[in-house]
């Protein structure tokens, strides 16, 4: 292989260094109509009376829109495959608010100032109803977020919306019950983790206006421009035949783009005014109303023999969706479906789970996608269970983690037809050099350094629903167009599909020129989330390559007047050995544009019933200090089995962003609501992100499995690596204090805190 | 009131808003290569030279710029290539969206210090936020260009 495997610059890598206007906002038309929101400061409340006739006098003002002026059938903004399993729950305007911040009124003006004064005189009069803020209150209670009759599940998830129900479940293998009472020992702990920001450093945004043919085109910063056109037609009504949606370079994502978060707005605007429209979400507001991760109670029970052999789990999350259902009913999942496979010999195991609605933000997708939460709680729980055995985790889980060929508890009865966990392990121990430094070694200077493990896993799209597209065709001068549907958000997938078409190809990655994603010409895909790029869009490129090289050796034969099978393909001319005859792909292709009645296109779709998981090991040393709770990370380890990493650098680079991201979560991204459910930690003042003085050395290696169903190969990688952090840091802090902090995120002060408590 | 500043080399003279920042002011002429990250001067997107200095454009009222000199990225493009072939070749550019402000700020520093040892680089550039690359591809980057430049600059 030329490319796949090896480490090929990014093929827009120097327009995004050299700071060329590739974004949206970049190249948005100049009189867009300016589209803001009045947003609600209450958490639960019924509009009784909105005026808005004197900020309609505002000079520049376009339009106001209330909840009077929209329509009133629900939607989900989830971008998921039809039907969603999230919940019909929203309106474009709802007469009822359900979280601070939930929009009030639509505005939209020539210019910001004309639109920021019009907000600020709209009057509104509420009736403030009592929020449910807690939830771990929230299921059964008295306050029903969705009392509406015409709330609406398309799929049957376990939801009631009469109970604050978003989804509901249980599942499991065994007698659970009797297994842990057989148990030596069986730990019994409940862990939390927050609805943390995915905070891309581009905020969410969009750009409307309607085409020659009277059609509303939206360009928007988003992974999933199919499920946009469904869900821009559900909300505002109109024939998906009228809507067209394409995008632009995008500035990361996480999933936070894989929801319609501000899509709908100038939609409307532009739908009803005619003119075009843009709106630019503030970092406030991509704080305080957005689509996060769901906050999750998990409480585990696992069960062990006194040797260490991991018998059983049982997991209960509940789950926080907030005040609407986006991606409610699927993370939850991830967080047992991607935490108990993990462990390969479990006698039974169950799985249940609540998700409920609360009175804050609604929730959505970022990377990891519940398995973040699950991986956090159950990999902690197996660190404990070291201790209590003192045994050394590594070693634990060496006894017990999955192995190539078995069937994956948990996990559908998929057997881990590619698993090189074990090697990830022995490598990652290595560069560590674990056996030295666990558990921790007093500095003398009122300082410990610490380790701490966690293994991980993912899945590489999702089983029998994800649909990948490629569209591949000869172009006149021997180059090849390659048109996808999904988008990349950064990560390089368009630059790693065309590693994979070269290689199919046998061409220059430069001669594949790749487009994406546009409703009107990409082939269908549904988007880039659920670690589906690589694996599920990357086997259709695979397929595609493989039928135009087909056609390209049938129109040859028909040039050369030669039988196709004497013919071979070469990658630069289709050769006929035994008279030394041939063709190159430039003049072919330049032949059959005069008088030629067949396409020289292929598109070609791909799916998979298996979602093959990657698995990666995650060290941690850190340097705590006793008297402040201070925790400096010194060196993060990694090793990653994610199948044929197509492109090692990028590989290695989402590997280090997803550590980093996971870092922030474990130690300083707080989300803290006031009493009256107003989120605090609305600006990068008051939610810390990782700077480059917070993440000390980072080092990833790869230990590759090969899975056969994936293209060349490769399994997924982009979601996997935020995992590791949180158990692996949480892991170094009780090694290095004796506490076991289960809560995330494990900030100096609480860990300050809990050392004074001891002392006591 | 009346601004008059050399923008990448260009003089422009023009009725602006007192409160006209200076960010909102170089994007409407063009340079979109300044982004808006955060708003609080939190996450360095937005990163310009002013007299050859690098600020926060979205903390710099337009107004200061009178009588000095603006560069944005777009007047920089020969001496940001060179270094951003090496981040390129990490694949640490990733999103890009705020690949801008940490180009600008490397090169501030270049400036600044040719030979900065990696705590001198970490610190310098601890204000450009990136939510992708984890930064260590970009150390890297930063390390081969500088390598490079030690050995005279050659391909």
């Amino acid at each position: 292989m030329k490319y796949v495997n090896h480490p090929v610059r990014k093929k827009d890598a120097m327009s995004l260094l050299l700071g060329k206007p590739v974004f949206m906002d970049d190249l948005a038309r100049p009189d867009c109509l300016i589209v803001k929101v009045l947003r609600s400061p209450h958490a639960n409340a019924l509009v009784e009376e909105i005026k808005t006739e004197a900020a309609k006098k505002v000079p520049g003002i376009e339009a106001i829109y209330t909840w009077e002026d929209v329509p009133q059938n629900r939607f989900t903004m989830a971008g998921q495959t039809y039907p969603e399993a999230s919940p019909y729950d929203r309106l474009i305007l709802d007469r009822h608010v359900r979280y601070v911040g939930d929009p009030v009124a639509i505005v939209a003006g020539e210019n910001e100032k004309a639109v920021d004064r019009a907000l600020k005189i709209i009057k509104v009069r509420y009736q403030v109803l009592e929020p449910v803020l807690d939830f771990r209150a929230a299921k059964d209670n008295a306050i029903l977020v969705h009392p509406e009759d015409n709330w609406k599940a398309l799929c049957q998830v376990g939801a009631d919306n009469k109970r604050n129900l978003c989804a509901s479940d249980v599942s499991g293998e065994g007698d659970v019950e009797a297994v842990l009472a057989d148990c030596d020992v069986v730990i019994d702990e409940t862990y939390h983790t927050l609805a943390n920001q995915q905070a891309m450093m581009e905020t969410f945004r969009t750009e409307c206006y309607l085409d020659t043919y009277g059609r509303l085109n939206i360009f928007s910063s988003t992974q999933i421009v199919f499920h946009v056109r469904r869900i821009i037609s559900n909300a505002l009504g109109i024939p998906k035949s009228k809507i067209r949606v394409s995008k632009p370079r995008i500035g990361g994502g996480f999933g936070a783009k894989q929801t319609v978060v501000a899509e709908v707005f100038p939609a409307f605007v532009t739908w009803k005014t005619g003119k075009p429209s843009k709106m630019i979400f503030s970092r406030e507001e991509s704080q305080i109303a957005s689509s996060p991760r769901h906050e999750m109670e998990m409480h585990v029970r696992l069960g062990a023999n006194r040797d260490g052999k991991i018998r059983a789990i049982d997991l209960y999350t509940l789950s926080n969706t907030g005040a609407y259902g986006e991606h409610g009913p699927t993370t939850v999942g991830l967080s047992g479906h991607k935490s108990i496979p993990l462990y390969g010999s479990l006698e039974a195991h169950r799985f249940a789970y609540d998700v409920v609605y609360t009175n804050v933000m609604s929730a959505g997708a970022y990377r990891g996608y519940g398995a973040t939460q699950g991986i956090f709680a159950v990999e902690s729980a197996v660190n404990q269970l070291a201790m209590k055995l003192a045994m050394d985790p590594v070693e634990l889980r060496e006894k017990n983690m999955v192995r190539e060929g078995q069937i994956m508890p948990a996990y559908y009865n998929e057997p881990a037809n590619s698993c090189a966990l074990d090697r990830c392990m022995a490598r990652c121990s290595q560069l560590m050099n674990w056996k030295e430094k666990y558990p921790c070694r007093d500095m003398g200077n009122g300082k410990v350094r610490s380790v701490g493990v966690a293994m991980a896993m993912q899945g590489s799209g999702i089983s029998g629903v994800d649909v990948g597209s490629a569209t591949i065709r000869l172009s006149e001068d021997g180059l090849y167009n390659l048109t996808v549907g999904s988008g990349d958000m950064g990560t390089g997938s368009d630059t790693i599909l065309a590693q994979m078409a070269a290689d199919c190809l046998d061409c220059d990655v430069e001669d594949i020129m790749v487009f994406s994603a546009d409703t009107d010409i990409s082939p269908y895909d549904s988007g880039s989330y659920a670690s589906s790029t690589t694996y599920i869009t990357g086997k259709a490129v695979e397929k595609a390559c493989g039928k135009l090289k087909e056609q390209i050796l049938m129109k040859a034969a028909e040039a050369l007047a030669l039988p196709a099978e004497e013919l071979e393909f070469s990658g630069k001319a289709v050769t006929h050995p035994a008279s030394g005859r041939q063709i190159s792909l430039a003049e072919l292709a330049t032949k059959f544009m005069c008088g030629n009645n067949s396409s020289f296109q292929v598109t070609e779709s791909n799916s998979s019933p298996v979602s093959p998981p990657p698995f990666m090991v995650g060290m941690v040393e850190i340097e705590l200090d006793k008297a402040t709770g201070q925790v400096d990370i010194i060196d993060y380890k990694a090793v990653v089995d994610c199948g044929t990493p197509v492109n090692p650098n990028l590989a290695r680079v989402q590997t280090e962003g997803g550590i980093v991201q996971g870092i922030g979560m474990a130690l300083y991204e707080n989300i803290q609501y006031t009493e009256k459910g107003r989120l605090k930690n609305n600006s990068f003042m008051q939610y810390k992100l990782p700077t480059r003085l917070d993440m000390g050395r980072l080092q990833v290696e790869f230990e590759s499995s090969y899975e056969p169903t994936g293209p060349f190969g490769a399994k997924s990688i982009g979601e996997i690596v935020i995992n590791t952090p949180s158990p692996a840091i949480a892991h170094a802090i009780a090694n290095a204090t004796g506490i076991w902090f289960r809560e995330l995120p494990i900030t100096s002060e609480k860990i300050a805190m809990a050392l004074l408590e001891k002392e006591q | 009131m009346k601004l008059t500043v050399t923008l990448n080399g260009k003089k422009i003279q023009e009725e602006i808003s007192p409160d006209l920042v200076l960010l909102d002011f170089v994007r409407a002429h063009g340079c979109h290569s300044v982004k808006r990250g955060c708003d609080t001067s939190n996450c360095g997107l937005c990163t310009v030279f002013l007299d050859g200095k690098p600020v926060l454009s979205c903390s710099v009222l337009a107004a200061r710029a009178e009588g000095r000199r603006v560069d944005t990225l777009e007047g920089l493009q020969e001496e940001a290539a060179e270094f951003a072939a090496f981040i390129a070749d990490q694949g640490a550019e990733q999103c890009g969206f705020c690949n801008p402000g940490f180009v600008m700020n490397a090169l501030a520093l270049f400036r600044e210090n040719p030979r900065p040892t990696d705590q001198e680089i970490l610190t310098y550039l601890a204000g450009n936020l990136c939510r992708c690359s984890g930064y260590e591809g970009q150390l890297r980057g930063i390390r081969a260009f500088l390598e490079w430049k030690e050995g005279g600059g050659r391909a």
